[in-house]
């Protein structure tokens, strides 16, 4: 076999390894010398990695290496330094007035950055990502406010919530009036409450009777117009917007069973500055009132 | 019958690798053995100086390129107050390029493709042309190699000189000569880094910085990187880059054919090699001899080592210094000079039989490449000459899609981006096409006192606005209209368009 190598390639004057296929014959390129080092330098590397940083699996942890350099303090350092670098901002939300923000634009996009994160990180279960509401929980797009949508409206809403059980939550609902009032006569008002929004009424629907049923049992809240009662949260029956469903079925069984949706309160869960850049978020979906 | 014999006996193989085959077969025969070894050191090279045309070619390419390279960042630009002043900068925390007087954008990072493509072309076009004249005079491995070379044979003498001391055994002079080349050598490596940083700062800012110690850490960093990659790669690895670490000298291999120049022994003047004394015994006894008097001057001279004579070699990075030494031989033998030359191997079987040679340098290949480049270079230029200073671009809200208001109107909301590449502050106004009664709202941007509802975008800059449209038309909408927002700087009237949709139930 030795002799095989001493087979020389004429044209790169170098020696083959005598294998031979077809004719073609292997080179027996020797690697330079300094190849061979750069691979010694990535062992040297590798241990100078386990001297600085966590490396070999123990019982019960691991090496910890000089820096003692871990992925979750990390993480951990690099929230603190976004804290102190928002520091001032948050700040600045916290002093300021709802209508201030409102008023800088700074402010509001920082506002408005801040409430992004926590809408969807807080809201969104309920309300959609984008506030779009779905049945029972209202489109918060929209210009149709259940306990007003003022800056400051919203924001004591977000504090302590509907129905919460918080002391100063919105308080008052649709009380159930099955067996208060009489099948046909509930028929009758949910025809006349169609009809406040301008719905077409049902065939043969008694709207004077609704009319009357409604103005003995509905007006106090609702209004005698319909017009509804933010104090109690009554919506406003005559605009276009239903936070059930406008069809009778719907309408008939919010009577029988009554309604009342519960929003959480979110002081003492969320800070402060957090729930001012909410009620600025919400505002700014565009429903806003002035 | 060994496969060189058989090589060596068809005729038309070039005889100088035949002879440099036995030499090394010799060589490697007395060095190694059987098993032949797994790893081999570099033979050191010690490049003779050298005058003539190419050399000089090589000198001016050197103070031009790395004049460019270290003075480049100095040069200044104005751009007025919002912008940067220094021609030509990467300014990674803003997220901009700027090169004289063109400004790009992260989006316009395509012009990056377009130069890419530009880069391989040309490369592709000199190598058609002639050869590795990239690798010979461009490539900044062999511009600071050459360079260190001269600081070598500046403090260490010229080869031989230089050899010999390397053969003798140390002294304070060997000590102070070796310390004085990596002294120079470390002093140019760490301009080169301090050179490379100043493309990303502001110039003098950044040298001022750097001198009282004030400079960010990541600029350190990076002169010490490039210190030790410059002082490595050009004063120990140098041609070791260029045979085992680089790929582009087995790309060209592929891509040379037979009409591109090469630098070429002419061994059809040269063979057989012989002292000027041997030429005349034969030529008078009516035999052949050749020019080639065997003095081994290309060899030494060569920044790679290799001996040209041998034929195309992929160690050659086509300097053509082996040209001006051989060149300079001749002269000297007074023999015509060019028996090494930028030629083709076409031309030696040519002259061999007496066929008049053929330089083709206009030939299918060049001109597609040539046609390439114009074509991408034109369509560069064009694209630079006639962009947008201006730009917009819309996300329509995916949750909700639509909302009702109260009084039954629908409302779609956008959140549009404005985008200025004027380095002055502008102002855009909105407008809605494609549903007959709109009415756009804007969040927190409340109107002037003309009423007027203006955009105001800094200079350099983008603004995102969230915008509501409002559809008051009394008949209910598609559930999908198109719609066309046209964003229109109030003083030039310059638009810039982008279509949406406006979805109902
Ligand atoms: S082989 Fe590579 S590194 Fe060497 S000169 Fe050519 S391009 Fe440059
Ligand atoms: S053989 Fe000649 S052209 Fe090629 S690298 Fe050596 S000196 Fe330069």
């Amino acid at each position: 076999m030795a002799d095989e190598h001493k087979d020389i390639d004429a044209v790169t004057g170098t020696a083959t390894t005598g294998h031979d296929w077809d004719g073609i014959r292997e080179l027996n390129t020797p690697l330079p010398r300094w190849w061979l080092w750069t691979f010694y330098i990535t062992i040297v590397w590798a241990i100078g990695y386990w001297v600085v940083y966590p490396a070999w699996p123990l019982l019960t942890g691991s090496t910890e290496g000089v820096t003692a350099w871990h992925a979750r303090s990390a993480v951990v350092t690099d929230l603190a330094e976004l804290k102190t670098q928002r520091g001032p901002m948050m700040d600045k939300l916290s002093s300021a007035a709802l209508s201030e923000i409102a008023g800088s634009p700074q402010l509001l996009d920082f506002a408005r950055a801040q409430g992004r994160v926590a809408f969807a990180d807080n809201c969104a279960p309920c309300h959609g990502a984008g506030g779009g509401g779905t049945k029972g929980y209202p489109n918060l797009n929209d210009d149709d406010w259940l306990w007003g949508g003022k800056l400051d409206d919203i924001v004591q809403t977000l504090r302590f919530g509907i129905r919460s059980g918080h002391d100063k939550a919105r308080q008052g609902n649709m009380p159930p009036f099955a067996g208060v009032i009489k099948p046909n006569e509930i028929s009758a008002v949910a025809d006349f409450a169609r009809s406040l929004s301008g719905l077409p009424p049902e065939k043969g629907a008694d709207l004077a009777l609704g009319k009357k049923v409604f103005a003995d049992n509905c007006a106090v809240c609702h209004g005698p117009e319909g017009k509804g009662n933010r104090e109690l949260g009554s919506p406003n029956l005559t605009d276009k917007i239903w936070l059930y469903g406008s069809d009778k079925a719907t309408i008939e069984q919010g009577i029988l069973n009554g309604r009342g949706g519960v929003m959480p309160n979110w002081e003492g869960r969320l800070s402060e500055p957090v729930i001012k850049a909410l009620a600025v978020y919400v505002y700014t979906f565009g429903g806003g009132e002035k | 019958m060994t496969a060189l014999e058989e090589l060596a006996k068809s005729a038309e193989v070039h005889p100088p690798r035949i002879a440099a085959a036995r030499a090394a077969e010799k060589a490697y025969e007395a060095e190694v053995g059987d098993d032949g070894p797994l790893y081999a050191a570099p033979k050191r090279i010690y490049p003779q100086s050298v005058r003539g045309r190419f050399r000089t070619i090589k000198w001016i390419v050197l103070a031009i390129t790395l004049g460019i390279y270290y003075l480049l960042p100095f040069v200044r630009w104005d751009r007025g107050a919002d912008a940067p002043s220094q021609a030509v900068l990467i300014d990674f925390p803003a997220r901009r390029f700027y090169f004289f007087f063109i400004e790009l954008w992260p989006q316009e990072i395509y012009y990056l493709t377009g130069l890419l493509i530009l880069a391989a072309i040309g490369l592709f076009l000199m190598n058609a042309l002639a050869g590795r004249i990239w690798c010979g005079y461009l490539c900044p491995q062999t511009v600071w190699t050459d360079l260190f070379f001269a600081i070598e044979r500046f403090t260490e003498g010229d080869r031989r000189e230089h050899m010999k001391r390397d053969g003798q055994p140390w002294t304070l002079e060997k000590y102070a000569r070796k310390g004085a080349k990596h002294f120079l050598w470390l002093m140019v490596a760490w301009w080169t880094g301090g050179a490379w940083v100043l493309y990303f700062a502001d110039a003098p800012t950044l040298v001022k910085e750097l001198a009282t110690g004030e400079a960010p850490f990541a600029a350190y960093l990076w002169i010490g990187i490039l210190t030790v990659s410059t002082y490595t790669l050009a004063g120990h690895m140098r041609e070791q880059v260029c045979l085992y670490m680089c790929p582009w000298p087995r790309i060209q291999a592929a891509l040379t054919d037979e009409y591109a120049l090469n630098v070429t022994y002419r061994y059809d003047r040269g063979e057989p090699r012989c002292s000027v004394k041997k030429a005349e015994q034969l030529r008078s006894s009516g035999q052949p001899a050749g020019d080639c008097v065997d003095c081994l001057q290309c060899v030494h001279v060569c920044p790679t080592g290799v001996d040209i004579r041998g034929g195309a070699n992929l160690g050659c990075i086509q300097c053509g210094l082996c040209i001006d030494a051989c060149d300079r031989v001749m002269e000297k033998l007074a023999r015509p000079t060019g028996l090494i030359a930028y030629d083709t191997d076409l031309n030696i079987q040519a002259r061999r039989e007496g066929r008049p040679m053929v330089f083709k340098l206009i030939r299918w290949r060049t001109s597609l490449y040539a046609a390439i480049i114009a074509i991408a270079g034109g369509i560069m230029i064009f694209t630079l000459a006639t962009r947008d200073s201006e730009g917009i671009s819309i996300i329509h809200d995916r949750n909700p899609m639509f909302v009702r208001m109260s009084d039954g109107a629908l409302r779609n909301a956008y959140t549009v981006r404005i985008v200025n590449k004027q380095l002055k502050s502008r102002e855009f106004i909105l407008s809605v096409d494609g549903i007959p009664s709109t009415l756009i709202d804007y969040v927190g941007l409340p109107p002037r006192a003309d009423g007027r509802q203006l955009i105001t975008v800094g200079p350099d800059q983008t603004k995102e606005v969230r915008v509501m449209v409002t559809d008051y038309s009394p008949t209910p909408p598609a559930p999908s209209t198109t719609v066309l927002f046209s964003l229109i700087d109030i003083d030039s009237g310059a638009i810039a368009q982008m279509r949406d949709h406006f979805f109902g139930p």
